[in-house]
């Protein structure tokens, strides 16, 4: 056995308040690992002893992961740790503003000591992206408990900023950690460590000093969107201006925030079809104020989903999109083509035998629709999927002519149906007005159930239409436009409605 | 072909007396082999130890300069078996592979190794791999060092302690006949720091000069009687003699005051944690210098009972700390006490948790539970009353979503389990299998396509009492790492001779992706020192299957759900099998990108893919993500006060797999998508003719504009 002997009993060592513990929260693919061998480098050339750990394995694949420094001034061989412990961590940096909340709940974070260096963007777990309404988490909740948690906090986009930078965002942070002066070397002693590094040195120390900057300037206060867009923005020829005015400015007659809604629901609406359709629009919604009174919440909710209903994805709305002169540009702005780059662009479309059928007359195409034998034939001849190249003359002429069938489109048998249940769901909304109020502007919000194509919008439509259902058990009862939202939101949650059957199955054991 | 490359590393591995070596543990012990003078090494990639294996391959001309042979075997039984070189023949061998399921499929050639004995040192290096990050259940490889009688070593977690671990196990392994077993955790394996180090040694004998004087003795053979005679041998000479060799050589360690009333024993790899602890509670230096008597266990099997006696000597409580289930070391230590008569009280599981990591907290906690239960004066006030006003975080557990390990962009393996989740929709929800590597991550949202995992190559054989058939078959998924590691003898064979009726879906990523991309039979790169190119179709028509599909772009989403619907409905009997392959994109990427940015630099013609939404069209219904899940494929609110939802949204890592584009057409989603190729450096003519285009085109938009208003985006 060998014997390592200390005889004497002694207070604690203050040389252990000397050492720096660092740790690292990042999403698998972000360079965690080159960051750590940075701040590593850094501490040794600095004559500092320098111990790093990380658990790889799968975890880089996209999962969290985590990276752990411990370093101490002088020489020798000190013990440290291999893992971060609770309330015992100098320095966290999140890569990602979720990770930020996971090192929080891990208790990696305490007002004592922990300054937090987070990126405030983020990256979407599959869980969030996957819910049918908005699933994503909630990043102020992350806000208000690093305020509260850490001794110092340094957030910014520093995904933006290296992605700006030309870099990957294990370069900003460094910049980051070196701007936060939490370790004791000065800003060359951290380029250098990247210069040792060789690869893409350059890039990345743009990106450190980019880093560096934001973490000194801190965040920019979030810029609040316009509340809602004006009447500007607008042109076209002078006959159809004066018309837009003239509805415009009826739009923004209507009370409180409905006038708002409104204009924009006005411009979605003009924009899908034609003025003449944005006055029919102005109508429906003119009908609801109507019978509405202050804060004229109904008004609003029906400005805004009138406006949706009645801007439904048909083909020809698609093609026009795909045709609109302005696409392009803004397309390889997106893709970062530059001057002399050519762009290809390809379509992903998969017409069936209903898209077809919705643009025929309306009595012809129900007849059509009513056939199974007919419809399959034609889904035979349509249902395929067609790759369309709208760089080329004639895949964009293509596009370009459905896209022009426009005066066409009241006539078919989509508008038809899209207006048949429109008309029901105002009407049934309106039933409610006098009896319960806040009932009325809950049916009105169900709407929202209505989207997507094929599959996913009939899906969509049973959803609504199991939620009218229920909301029919639950009317009369004081508490049904509470219960209204909870069932839309439960259909919200889920692709297979698994969370409205539970609602509903609820509302049946208290019936 | 591995994921990491070591070339630059490996030449540290050259360094000599008087050097010294920084760098991470595993290399830390690829260097301590080669100075050890091994003679052959061999091994099966798997976290944490996968870079140790590509460290090795990396290494390869430095080794075969040494004389040493470096086998990637098939699989860990394989490795397992390599170390028979040390039975007869007096040469070093080691092999690594990971713990607790690498030492499974190795135990039947471990066992009979160590029922064997051995002449030349045999090493096993097992990486651990327990606690946060593991991908495996949670076992310790402790019981099988116990029941097949070989030895434990669990060094303390820096460098200069793992390379002495390992020159300590092959003298060990030589002094009692027995192979050794070194494990190594996974922050160890990580773990980075220095050591001096010596110069590389050739092995005495190597394995090309012991083929040249071939040995054999029946006496070492497992068969009655000698297989009786050496499990006498292992408790009357070999145990005895590694405690000897323990003792001796002083392979445990001491540290801290010879007498107090306490003290604490620890197995090597939980070392620091325990000093830390310490530290914490103001009880040991920077430097480890401790006032709790710690008693190291850098060989934790087997256990010296004379030297633990000491160590208890004067003590009232000793307490051990031991992670992992179940508490085998305690067990001994209690029996130890017992025979001895000993009136020491033996602390352990009672206070830290029976089962999960020792974290920080864990540690911190148990260790003051226990000073305050049996030494109380030894505490600092502050401790010994917590003074508990500690600011409560907010909780955040409902807010932050989990966020498992998943498909990378672009991977070659989601359009299979989105073309699978569609099969579904149309035929319903079949019983489903899984087997080891990336493909598993198709059980998890959005695909949910998937059950049980019974084991490396095992998945299909797991659905195996499904295979008389039924309503309808079973499906099973395979990767070609679990196909080639077990998978063609274990499962598909035994589909082919038990007539299964059911679907195997082999997904070829082109090598051993999930491990980091080591090279497999079926590889298609060419490999100096492998040999690689054997398709899995031919391999598994050459065991006797007829119906064998194979789907070289996994990215054709109706073609594989197609195919799929055939496999599932064709009323051909026998086993059906589809192997769906495209190159891993994880390591094609690492590989073509800086060639594209080359190549685009020296002025080539190069078309560069990404995908796109049209935020217009995109309704907000989610359907593309939940059969996606691509890292690239997020979501944005777009600040339209008319939208509730937030819209589909492509960001700029995107590299243009396709898949999103395919599913659209194949699950027919919204047309939002589009995909965009930015083309570098075209030609004269097709510059030209875009022009021409582009003049027709726009003249058909600014006709169609000018007659309409247009809004602001």
């Amino acid at each position: 056995m060998t014997k390592h002997e200390v005889l004497e009993p002694r207070p604690g060592d203050v040389r252990l308040q000397s050492v720096i513990k660092l740790a690292i929260y990042a999403v698998g693919g972000q360079g965690g690992g080159v960051l750590t061998g940075w701040i590593e480098d850094l501490a040794r050339s600095q004559g500092w002893a320098a111990q790093a750990t990380s658990v790889a394995g799968v975890s880089q694949r996209t999962g969290a992961t985590i990276y752990y420094i411990e370093m101490a001034p002088g020489g020798g061989q000190p013990v440290f740790s291999l893992m971060p412990a609770a309330g015992d961590v100098d320095v966290m940096i999140a890569a990602e503003w979720m990770e930020a909340g996971r090192a929080i709940i891990r208790g990696f974070v305490t007002p004592d000591r922990t300054t937090l260096i987070a990126s405030t963007h983020r990256n979407l777990a599959v869980s969030e992206k996957m819910v049918p309404g908005d699933g994503i988490a909630d990043g102020q909740a992350v806000r208000e408990a690093a305020v509260q948690m850490a001794k110092r906090l340094i957030s910014a986009d520093f995904e933006s900023v290296a992605v700006r930078s030309g870099s990957v965002i294990s370069a900003t942070l460094f910049g980051a950690l070196a701007a936060s002066g939490t370790l004791p070397f000065p800003r060359s002693a951290y380029e250098d460590a990247i210069r040792s590094g060789g690869k893409g040195a350059e890039a990345s120390l743009r990106a450190f000093a980019a880093g560096y900057e934001s973490a000194e300037k801190g965040e920019a206060p979030a810029v609040k969107p316009a509340p809602v867009p004006q009447a500007r923005g607008v042109k076209g020829p002078a006959r159809l201006m004066a018309e837009w005015n003239r509805l415009a400015a009826r739009a923004e007659t209507l009370p409180g925030e409905a006038g708002a809604m409104a204009l924009a629901g006005l411009k979605k609406v003009v924009d899908f079809q034609d003025l003449a359709y944005g006055a029919d629009y102005l109508d429906r919604v003119e009908r609801i104020r109507d019978r509405d009174r202050a804060p004229f919440d109904l008004t609003r909710e029906a400005a805004k989903y009138i406006a949706n209903a009645m801007t439904y994805d048909d083909v020809i709305r698609v093609a026009d999109l795909k045709t609109r002169s302005s696409r392009l540009d803004r397309i390889r702005g997106e893709m970062g083509a530059k001057d002399g780059q050519l762009m290809q662009l390809t379509e992903f479309m998969h017409p069936r035998a209903e898209e077809v059928v919705g643009l025929f007359p309306a009595g012809w195409g129900a007849k059509v629709a009513g056939n199974p034998d007919r419809m399959e034939r034609l889904d035979r001849w349509i249902n395929r999927g067609r790759r369309i190249r709208t760089d080329s003359a004639t895949g964009f002429t293509l596009l370009w002519i459905l896209g022009g069938l426009k005066p066409w489109r009241r006539r078919t048998l989509r508008h038809a149906e899209e207006v048949a249940h429109m008309e029901a769901w105002l009407a049934r909304a309106m039933g409610q007005v006098d009896r319960d109020y806040a009932l009325a502007v809950e049916i009105l919000r169900c709407r929202r159930l209505v989207k997507g194509y094929s599959d996913t919008h009939a899906r969509g439509l049973s959803k609504f239409d199991r939620v009218m259902e229920a909301i029919a058990l639950v009317q009369g009862r004081e508490d049904a436009a509470d219960w209204a939202r909870r069932l839309r939101e439960a259909a919200l949650k889920d692709e297979e409605g698994k969370a409205l059957d539970g609602a509903i199955q609820t509302i049946h054991s208290f019936l | 072909m591995a994921e990491r490359s070591f070339k630059a590393e490996v030449e540290h591995l050259r360094k000599g007396d008087g050097d010294t070596f920084t760098g991470e543990g595993i290399l830390a012990l690829t260097k301590a082999l080669l100075e050890n003078g091994v003679g052959y090494v061999g091994g099966y990639q798997g976290a944490p130890i996968s870079h140790l294996m590509d460290v090795l391959a990396d290494a390869e001309d430095l080794m075969s300069e040494l004389g040493i042979r470096f086998e990637a075997n098939a699989n860990e039984a394989a490795a397992a078996a390599m170390l028979a070189a040390s039975v007869h023949y007096p040469i070093r061998g080691a092999v690594t592979f990971k713990g607790s399921v690498g030492v499974n499929v190795a135990s039947d050639a471990l066992a009979n190794l160590a029922s064997s004995g051995v002449t030349g040192g045999a090493l096993v290096i097992v990486g651990e791999d327990y606690g946060e990050g593991s991908s495996i259940m949670q076992e310790r490889s402790h019981a099988f060092a116990m029941k097949s009688q070989f030895w434990l070593l669990d060094p303390r977690p820096n460098l200069p302690a793992i390379v002495k671990a390992v020159g300590d196990g092959f003298e060990l392994s030589e002094a009692t006949n027995t192979p050794v077993m070194l494990m190594v955790r996974i922050r160890s394996c990580h773990v980075t720091g220095s050591f001096p180090t010596r110069t590389n040694r050739r092995p005495a004998l190597t394995v090309r000069d012991a083929l040249s004087n071939p040995r054999s003795d029946f006496a070492r053979v497992v068969l009655p009687p000698m297989s009786y005679l050496h499990e006498q041998d292992k408790v009357k000479h070999r145990w005895p003699a590694a405690e000897r060799f323990i003792r001796d050589r002083g392979l445990n360690e001491r540290f801290g005051p010879d007498k107090a009333p306490i003290g604490i024993v620890v197995q090597g790899g939980m070392y620091n944690g325990v000093i830390r602890a310490l530290q914490r509670l103001g009880l040991a230096d920077l430097y480890g210098e401790t006032q709790v008597p710690l008693y190291v266990l850098n060989v934790t099997y087997p256990l010296v009972s004379s030297e633990f006696l000491e160590f208890c000597e004067g003590k009232d409580q000793v307490m051990v700390v031991e992670e992992g289930q179940p508490e085998f070391i305690e067990q001994q230590l209690t029996t130890f006490l017992y025979r001895a008569g000993s009136t020491v009280k033996l602390r352990g599981k009672d206070i830290l948790p029976m089962a999960g990591e020792y974290t920080g907290q864990v540690m911190l906690d148990s260790i003051a539970a226990f000073l305050r239960q049996a030494a109380p004066d030894m505490l600092p006030a502050t401790v010994r009353a917590p003074n508990d006003d500690k600011p409560k975080a907010p909780d955040l557990t409902k807010v932050v979503p989990i966020r498992p390990p998943g498909f990378c962009t672009g991977c070659p393996e989601r359009p299979i389990f989105a073309a699978l989740k569609l099969v579904q929709k149309d035929l319903g929800k079949h019983q489903i299998t899984g087997d080891i590597g990336c493909h598993l991550f198709g059980s998890l949202p959005p695909f949910e396509v998937g059950g049980a995992t019974m084991g490396y190559g095992l998945g299909p054989a797991a659905n195996a009492a499904f295979d008389g058939g039924g309503e309808r078959r079973p499906i099973s998924i395979i990767g070609d790492g679990g196909f080639w590691h077990n998978g063609l003898s274990s499962s598909i064979t035994n589909m082919v001779f038990n007539k299964s009726d059911g679907l195997v879906v082999v997904v070829d990523n082109y090598y051993s992706a999930a491990t980091g991309g080591q090279d497999v039979m079926s590889s298609r790169a060419t490999n100096a020192s492998k040999d690689t190119q054997h398709p899995i179709s031919q391999a598994v028509k050459g065991v006797g299957v007829k119906w064998v599909r194979q789907i070289d772009r996994t990215y054709d989403v109706p073609k594989l759900r197609d195919t799929l619907h055939e496999a599932l409905t064709t009323k051909e009997p026998g086993p059906k099998i589809i192997v769906a392959s495209s190159e891993c994109m994880l390591n094609r990427q690492r590989r073509e990108k800086p060639l594209r940015a080359q190549a685009i630099k020296a002025g080539r013609r190069v078309e560069a893919p990404r995908f796109g939404v049209d935020e217009a069209v995109c309704t907000g219904d989610h359907a593309c993500m939940r059969l996606s899940g691509c890292p690239s494929l997020g979501l944005k609110h777009t600040g339209d006060p008319l939208r509730d939802d937030p819209v589909a949204h492509i960001d700029q890592t995107c590299v243009g797999c396709g898949n999103c584009g395919e599913v659209a057409d194949a699950a027919v989603l919204c047309p939002s998508f589009y995909r965009a190729d930015v083309v570098h450096n075209p030609g004269k003519f097709e510059i030209w003719w875009a022009g021409v285009t582009a003049r027709f085109t726009g003249w058909l938009a600014r006709r169609r504009a000018a007659k309409r208003l247009e809004f602001a985006a």
